[in-house]
């Protein structure tokens, strides 16, 4: 089961909503759309799953050209942010609909839907209807829908946005069991870069309706192939300043330079940008070879097992992002430290260069 | 623990005065003429029952209460089917919206007798624009004021016409209020149109579609205004409704004790009725 985009495009009103997208999904692991709110993550799940229509392109599952299939025609599930269930009918029922809707014998029904429902743990609640259940079970029932359906792609939605903290960890952790050996193919769309590192598998960058990288999760997160995707791909966002290069020096307009090695120092003079991620600027130092800035501290954050600063660095706010408990004070000189062996260089128009 | 305090039946008073006021003492009022014959100067000899079993055991009392139920039903499995399909469909969004809701609602703004006087004259054989093509231009024997079934035809038209609107107004207010997320899930799951109306559109409904109907059949129950003004219950006395056949008796004949007495049986019927239609349609909502 493949699941194949070239170049497709939504449409609305005369407003594109997704630019000439192409894609290669494959079964076997999780296919994470990131992006930020408004990138077009639900828009191109809604347009894989048929719900909306192409205004040109096409769309293949498994080799079949299904651009204009209708949605009903494409064997597949969907599980929404916002708990999507019957609320006239049982837990059984909910799981068991798609089913029906197949015309399915009643023992082999009975049998995939307690199946599901074992897997997700709604065993005991096929009973009840949707708003006798928890917010994590009402999930866990959407999903064990497009579980027992048996689908050919499986699209979620941002599924875990609407659980509290705890739940969220819970039920990521058994997703991508829940669809390992299935066959089918999972689009996992999330606005947290965490959510696709754990989830592994391979990640699509979305921004602004278009996807702008795609490959191995842990590929895209060490090489970005621009600084859009570098700060999608970055919570707290990815530092950046600009810094021209001379010789082997680089030099912030703060003044605080540092010695290029490596890519980087084979590159042709002149204005670039630096980006860093904020758990490499640190309030200590780590190596020699780290670079020493100073800069106020704006805002701070304490989670216990980290600490964050926010801080003006001339013209841009960074982050730093360090284990331990760091004591700040607001309004502060401060001086952090910075790995230039972990900064990505980008040109000025945004490529990554280095 | 619960703690009492017997200042609240203060606040409960403003509105027991008022159903006094306003349902009780009439009510009573009523209940007094049922149970006495009256006469001129305040004059009153007790009957007991003897007007109930009058008017339970009259024939012309069973005609009027079977040609009641006849109305109410056939009024109700037209509009209430009609009504549905209409809100189906109707937009959900965009220009034409409120020029389809100002236009359903039209018929409902209309006085009742003035729907009558409407109706009748535009249904009279020799001068209503529909009379007069039904039996000169298309030669069908049309006459409302002559043929019963004519009479029955035009009464129930005429309150298709005037009541499907609540329907579809009620029906149309459940349908939007249904998250486009249902319809998408009702997508993927493959669900055919029906199955979308039987799973999603018509449990939505429920809760408005019970008003609907209830409020229908407690209007159409007790209508009297508009077959009174379109037939005066004629021809003969085929379209004599229950009210209509009361105000003959209480205002023509002024015989107020047996009419007190048909009225509150015909309260009783009405409200069991209505009654019993709300505890079957919410019983499920309740387990």
């Amino acid at each position: 089961m493949v699941l194949e985009l070239k170049e497709a495009t939504k449409v609305v009103r005369g407003i594109t909503h997704i630019k000439p997208t192409s894609l290669k999904l494959e079964p076997g692991h999780f296919n994470v759309l990131l992006g930020q709110t408004g990138s077009g993550k639900t828009s191109l799940i809604k347009l894989m799953a048929g719900l909306d229509p192409l205004a040109s392109g096409q769309i293949f599952l498994d080799g079949q050209d299904v651009s204009a299939l209708s949605t009903q025609k494409r064997n597949i599930s969907l599980v929404h942010q916002f708990f999507v269930n019957y609320p006239h009918m049982t837990v059984f029922e909910n799981i068991a609909s798609p089913l029906r809707v197949a015309g399915m014998a009643k023992s082999e029904l009975e049998a995939r839907v307690q199946e599901a429902a074992d897997i997700l743990q709604l065993g005991p609640m096929l009973k009840r209807r949707p708003q006798e259940l928890s917010g994590g079970q009402q999930q866990r029932c959407a999903l064990a829908r497009a579980i027992a359906k048996e689908s050919r792609a499986v699209f979620l939605d941002e599924p875990l946005a609407n659980l509290d903290y705890k739940l969220r960890e819970e039920l990521r952790e058994q997703l991508p069991e829940l669809f390992a050996g299935r066959g089918a193919v999972v689009v996992y769309a999330t606005s947290e870069p965490e959510e696709a590192l754990l989830l592994g598998g391979k990640t699509a960058l979305m921004d602004d309706g278009v996807v702008t990288q795609f490959g191995t999760t842990s590929d895209i997160y060490r090489k970005p192939e621009n600084l859009t995707a570098a700060r999608v791909f970055s919570d707290p966002p990815i530092n950046s300043a600009q810094i021209v290069k001379s010789g082997q020096t680089a030099k912030m307009e703060t003044g605080v330079s540092w010695d290029l090695d490596g890519a980087a120092a084979n590159l042709p003079d002149g204005p670039y940008i630096v980006a860093v991620r904020p758990h490499h600027v640190t309030p200590f130092s780590v190596s020699a070879s780290d670079v020493a800035m100073d800069g106020t501290v704006l805002v701070t954050e304490l989670s216990g097992s980290e600490s964050s600063a926010h801080f003006q660095l001339g013209g841009d706010g960074w982050v730093s992002l360090a284990h331990g408990v760091h004591p700040y004070e607001i309004g502060e000189n401060h001086r952090f430290f910075m790995d230039p062996s972990k900064a990505f260089y980008f040109a000025p128009d945004g490529r990554l260069v280095a | 623990m619960k703690t009492e305090n017997p200042k609240a039946w203060f606040f409960v008073l403003p509105v027991l005065l008022l159903v006094a006021f306003n349902a009780l003492v009439p009510i009573m009022t009523v209940v007094n003429y049922s149970v006495q014959e009256t006469f001129g100067n305040n004059v009153f000899f007790w009957q007991g029952l003897d007007w109930f079993e009058q008017i339970l055991r009259s024939d012309r009392f069973h005609a009027a209460l079977g040609r009641q139920f006849l109305f109410t039903f056939l009024i109700l499995i037209i509009e209430v089917p009609l009504g549905i399909i209409i809100a189906l469909s109707m937009p959900r969004q965009g220009f034409w919206v409120p020029i389809c809701l100002v236009t359903m609602a039209l018929p409902m703004l209309i006085p009742w007798n003035v729907v009558g006087a409407m109706w009748n004259i535009f249904t009279l054989p020799d001068i209503g624009l529909l009379g007069y093509l039904m039996n000169h231009t298309l030669g069908i024997n049309y006459d409302m004021t002559q043929n019963p079934f004519a009479a029955w035809v035009t009464i129930i038209t005429m309150d298709v016409w005037h009541w499907t609107s609540l329907v579809v107004l009620l029906s149309y207010a459940g349908l939007v209020s249904i998250p486009d997320a249902y319809y998408q899930a009702a997508k993927i799951d493959g669900a055919s149109p029906w199955k979308v109306f039987r799973y999603i559109q018509l449990p939505k409904m429920k809760t408005v579609l019970t008003i609907a109907i209830l409020l229908r059949f407690m209007d159409s129950f007790n209508i009297y205004t508009e077959p009174f003004v379109l037939t005066g219950g004629g021809p003969g006395n085929s379209t004599t409704l229950l009210s209509i056949d009361l105000v003959k008796i209480a205002l023509g004949q002024f015989d107020l004790g047996p009419a007190a007495a048909m009225s509150l049986i015909y309260f009783a019927i009405t409200l069991l009725v209505s009654w019993l239609f709300y505890t079957l349609m919410t019983k499920d909502d309740e387990q």
